[in-house]
C-alpha cells in the first residue's frame, strides 16, 4: 500500500507524467465512449456517402472511407485495438522479462552468464522478420499477434531487471534477511520484488510504444489485424491507397498513431525521471 | 587484436545456426503445406510435387539438405516464382536495396551526429530543446507514417519530387525513400550523440584542452568526437536492423523492386522458401554487421581489447 502511494505521489508531482498520461486517458475515454455515442457503426457501408470529407453534418466528424464506412468510429475502434494489443503484449513481455531477469540476477554465476549470453544473441537478430515468418507460417489470429509481439520485446526488460536484482542481492537489507535465515523465495518476494517495481513500471511504459509499433507495422503490411476488424496500422494502410483524393483517410489515423506513440514515449521518459531509473545501457 | 577478431567470429557461428534452425522450424511446424491453397490435386500429382521439393523426406533430412544448401549459397527453389531460386530472386533485388539502405545510413549518421553535437554544445538552450523535440517526434513516428506523409506533402501537394519509383528516372527518385528511411535513425542518433557528447564535454581532458586555449571546433574534432561516438557506434547494429525493417515498408510504399518488396509479396502469397530465405539472409547480414561494429569498437576504444 505504502509503495503504491509513494509512487502515485511522485507521479502526481511530475507535470510531464500528468500531461502525457492525461492525454492518453482522455484519448482512451473518447475511443471507448465515441463509438457508443455515434449513430454509425464500424461495419455499416453506405454507398451514397463514399469518401465524404470530414464534416459536422450527419455526425461524420472524420468523414467516411472508400466503402462509405464512418471513419470516426473506425478510427476509435483502431485506437482501442491498438492500445489493447500493446498492453496485452507488454504484459506478456513483462512476465517473460521479469522472470528471466530476476532468475539470472538472483542465481548469478555461470547460470547468469549463459542466460545473458543468450539474450545478447537474440539482441543481434532482426526480430520483426521472425514475427512476420511466424505470421506467414501460422494463420493470423489475435492471440498469436499478442504472443509474438510480447516475445519480441522482453529482452530490454530482462536486462534491466537482471542488473537491478544483481545489485539488490548484495545490499545490506538482503544480506541481513539472509543472515536471519529467511528463505530465498521469501527474500525475492518480500525484499527484491518491491524494489523492482520502479524500473519495471518505467520499462513497461517504454515497451508499450514498441509493441504499438510492431502491431501497426504488421497491420500496415496486411499481416496483422484483419478486416473487418481494424487497427491504426491497417487504417494508415487504407489511407495510403486513397491519399491523392481523400487525404483525411491518411492524415487522421496517422495523426492518432503519432500522438499515441509520442504520449507513451514522453510518459516513459518522464517516468524514468520520476523513478530516477537509469537504464543498464 | 587478431585473437579478439577470431574469437568474435567464432561466437557468431552459433548465432547464425540458431537463426537458421529457428526460422526453419517455424516454417515447417506450420499447419498445412505450401501448396494447400490451390485446387485439390490428384493424390499422385501431390506426391510428385512433394517429392520434387523433397517435402516427403523426414524433417531432419530436409533440414540437412537445406542447411548444406545454405552453406553453398543456395536457399532452395521459390514456391511461387516457379522458375527461379530464392538466391536468384534475392540477388536480383539486392543491389537496389543496398543502395537505398547505405544512403539512408550515411545520411542518418551525418545529420544525426551533427544535430546531436550542436544540441550538446548549446546544452539546455532553445536550440537544444528544439532539436530534441524534433528528435522525440522523429523517434515516435513510424516509417510507414512518415513515408506516405512525405509523399503527400512533397510529391502530391507541392509536386516538387516524384512520388513513385516506376516511370521516373534519375537520382531524384531516391530522395524521398532515403529521407523516409533515415529520419527515425537521424532522431535516434542525434539523441545518443547529444547524451554522450554532454558526458564527454564535462570530462577532465576536455577541461584541460580548454585550459590550453584550444578553439571549440578543434576540441570537438580532435578530442571529443571520438570518445563521444562509442555509443553511436554500438547503435549501428540495431540501426542496420531498423533500416532493413523500414526498407520493407518504404519499398512497398514507393513501389521499389527491392528485397523488401519480395519479402512482403512472399509473406502475403505464403511463399515459404522465399520468406525463409530472406529472413536467414537478413539475419545473417545483421549478425555479420554487428561483428564488424564490435571490431571497430575495439579499434576506437583500446580498452576493449584487453578485457
Amino acid at each position: 500500500m505504502t509503495v503504491a502511494r509513494s509512487i502515485w505521489r511522485r507521479m502526481r508531482d511530475s507535470r510531464a507524467v500528468m500531461l502525457s498520461g492525461g492525454m492518453l486517458v482522455g484519448l482512451v475515454v473518447v475511443a471507448v465512449v465515441g463509438p457508443l455515442v455515434s449513430p454509425h457503426d464500424y461495419l455499416q457501408t453506405n454507398f451514397d456517402e463514399l469518401l465524404r470529407p470530414p464534416t459536422t453534418s450527419g455526425a461524420r466528424l472524420f468523414g467516411t472511407d472508400d466503402l462509405g464506412r464512418d471513419l470516426f468510429v473506425r478510427s476509435m475502434l483502431g485506437v482501442q485495438v491498438t492500445i489493447l494489443v500493446a498492453i496485452v503484449a507488454s504484459v506478456v513481455s513483462l512476465v517473460i522479462g521479469v522472470a528471466y531477469g530476476a532468475v539470472a540476477g538472483f542465481v548469478g554465476g555461470r547460470v547468469d552468464a549463459v542466460m545473458m549470453r543468450f539474450v545478447d544473441t537474440l539482441y543481434a537478430l532482426p526480430f520483426i522478420f521472425f514475427v512476420i515468418l511466424l505470421m506467414v507460417a501460422f494463420e493470423r489470429n489475435f492471440l498469436l499477434i499478442f504472443v509474438a509481439i510480447g516475445a519480441v520485446n522482453w529482452l530490454d526488460m530482462a536486462r534491466i531487471v537482471r542488473g537491478q536484482t544483481l545489485s539488490l542481492r548484495e545490499r545490506e537489507f538482503v544480506q541481513a534477511a539472509r543472515l536471519n535465515g529467511v528463505s530465498s523465495m521469501r527474500i525475492i518476494i518480500r525484499h527484491i520484488a518491491p524494489n523492482l517495481i520502479g524500473v519495471v513500471i518505467v520499462y513497461v511504459t517504454l515497451t508499450i510504444p514498441q509493441a504499438i509499433l510492431v502491431e501497426s507495422f504488421l497491420s500496415f503490411l496486411g499481416l496483422g489485424i484483419q478486416e473487418p476488424q481494424t487497427s491504426l496500422g491497417a487504417l494508415v494502410d487504407a489511407g495510403v491507397n486513397q491519399m491523392e483524393g481523400a487525404s483525411w483517410m491518411l492524415l487522421i489515423p496517422a495523426t492518432l498513431l503519432a500522438v499515441i506513440l509520442l504520449c507513451f514515449n514522453f510518459l516513459g521518459d518522464a517516468m524514468r525521471d520520476v523513478f530516477d531509473a537509469r537504464g543498464g545501457k | 587484436m587478431l585473437r579478439y577478431a577470431l574469437l568474435r567470429l567464432l561466437g557468431a557461428i552459433p548465432t547464425l545456426l540458431l537463426v537458421i534452425v529457428l526460422a526453419f522450424l517455424m516454417v515447417h511446424a506450420a499447419p498445412g503445406g505450401p501448396f494447400d491453397a490451390e485446387r485439390v490435386l490428384p493424390a499422385d500429382i501431390e506426391a510428385n510435387i512433394a517429392a520434387a521439393y523433397h517435402l516427403d523426406e523426414p524433417l531432419p533430412q530436409q533440414f540437412f539438405r537445406y542447411i548444406s544448401g545454405v552453406l553453398q549459397g543456395d536457399l532452395g527453389p521459390s514456391y511461387r516464382y516457379r522458375d527461379h531460386t530464392v538466391s536468384e530472386l534475392i540477388g536480383a533485388a539486392l543491389p537496389l536495396s543496398l543502395k537505398l539502405g547505405a544512403a539512408a545510413m550515411l545520411l542518418a549518421v551525418i545529420v544525426g551526429v551533427t544535430a546531436g553535437s550542436i544540441a550538446a554544445l548549446r546544452h539546455n538552450s532553445f536550440v537544444d530543446r528544439l532539436l530534441m523535440a524534433f528528435a522525440m517526434t522523429g523517434i515516435s513516428i513510424p516509417v510507414f507514417v512518415i513515408a506516405p506523409l512525405l509523399v503527400l506533402l512533397l510529391a502530391v501537394k507541392a509536386q516538387w519530387l516524384p512520388a513513385g519509383w516506376s516511370g521516373n528516372e534519375g537520382a531524384l527518385r531516391y530522395l524521398l525513400p532515403v529521407i523516409a528511411l533515415a529520419l527515425p535513425q537521424i532522431a535516434y542518433i542525434a539523441r545518443l550523440t547529444r547524451a554522450s557528447m554532454i558526458d564527454v564535454l564535462a570530462s577532465d581532458f576536455i577541461r584541460t584542452a580548454r585550459a590550453q586555449g584550444l578553439r571549440t571546433s578543434t576540441i570537438i574534432r580532435y578530442h571529443a568526437l571520438k570518445p563521444a561516438m562509442l555509443p553511436v557506434l554500438s547503435y549501428m547494429g540495431p540501426a542496420v536492423a531498423a533500416i532493413l525493417t523500414g526498407s520493407v515498408v518504404v519499398e512497398e510504399i514507393f513501389g521499389i523492386p527491392g528485397v523488401g518488396q519480395f519479402f512482403v509479396r512472399g509473406a502475403l502469397n505464403r511463399d515459404y522458401t522465399l520468406v525463409l530465405g530472406i529472413v536467414i539472409f537478413y539475419a545473417s547480414l545483421v549478425v555479420l554487421l554487428n561483428l564488424v561494429v564490435d571490431l571497430l569498437y575495439a579499434v576506437i576504444d583500446p580498452r576493449i581489447r584487453h578485457r
